[in-house]
């Protein structure tokens, strides 16, 4: 993956596939340039023994391959960049990923476009579940949820091209100022 | 967040589009993503996405995108299955956003499939 957004995306869609009905991510990068990424879902979660070997690129739940790369390529990434990826989770309640990368690493990927990624996942997945994305910097703060977007579209589907070319729009204008010039 | 009441005059605009493609549900042409960790390593998000703004372009009204997961052939990703009513589904690989304002025009508005993209032509090489 070139970049986090993509990565961020590829590991939201285990939570989709988990037939979560809510899905936060959270991106905060504090004064010292550490950046927190964190998945949270209340999907089906995993078993022990699932959760156990859940970092090796040989494990995959699909049956049309047998390798499942989406976590271990992460992990990979974070350790480069001095970081680390966790995961926590709980057969029938969800799981949390929790990834952390220094952006003072040269190895540090860039964010990328996460706007991008966003309305991705909303307009291919526009029914279930919600999303709810938290930014954070030492220069502001931000919110998107898509609660709040489907109570003022009163039924309209979220995966209409002019919607998602307005949140796009939207979310790029509130996420540039909080990471432009760091990490994106 | 950009101003939520500027969403509702879109919201607007959008029900009478809506209301459209309701009255022929069978003339709806689906345009089917492959998004699983392969297809997004090889660049399935920006041909998602220029899909997206093509479609708004042109304000088609009866095409819809969604996405599917890996079926197995991950050296052709990015891949595309495009589906118009009463045809074959035609399926485009080594797909990039360049590729998709022709795929749109030619096959998508025309008619007709844009061979040198297709999973055909890519095998026969």
């Amino acid at each position: 993956m070139r970049d986090l957004s993509l990565h961020i995306l590829d590991l939201m869609q285990n939570s989709i596939r988990a037939q979560a009905k809510t899905v936060s991510l959270s991106v905060s990068l504090d004064e010292e340039g550490m950046l927190t990424l964190a998945i949270e879902d209340d999907g089906t979660g995993m078993s022990e023994e699932l959760l156990s070997r859940v970092m090796s690129p040989f494990a995959t739940t699909r049956t049309t391959r047998k390798v499942g790369l989406g976590i271990p390529m992460m992990a990979e990434n974070c350790r480069l960049a001095g970081g680390d990826l966790s995961i926590e989770s709980t057969l029938g309640k969800g799981t949390k990923l929790t990834a952390t990368l220094d952006t003072r690493s040269i190895d540090c990927l860039p964010l990328g476009d996460l706007p991008g990624t966003v309305v991705t996942l909303v307009t291919m997945n526009p029914d279930r579940p919600e999303f709810i994305l938290r930014c954070r910097s030492p220069k502001g703060e931000m919110e998107f949820d898509t609660r709040q977007i489907r109570q003022a579209l009163q039924g309209v589907p979220l995966n209409e091209p002019e919607i998602a070319a307005w949140m796009q729009e939207s979310l790029r204008e509130e996420i540039e100022p909080i990471f432009g010039g760091v990490i994106l | 967040m950009k101003s939520l009441a500027e969403l509702q005059a879109i919201r607007e605009k959008t029900l009478n589009r809506i209301n459209l493609r309701k009255e022929d549900e069978s003339d709806v042409t689906r345009v089917v993503i492959g998004m699983a960790t392969c297809g997004i390593a090889a660049g399935a998000r920006p041909v998602m996405l220029a899909f997206m703004d093509e479609i708004n372009k042109r304000g088609l009204n009866h095409v819809t995108v969604s996405q599917t997961g890996c079926i197995g052939m991950c050296r052709l990703e990015p891949m595309v299955d495009v589906i118009t009513p009463g045809n074959e589904k035609v399926t485009y690989v080594h797909m990039t956003p360049e590729k998709v304002g022709r795929v749109v025009a030619e096959h998508i508005v025309n008619g007709r499939p844009v061979e040198e993209y297709t999973i055909g032509a890519a095998e026969d090489k």
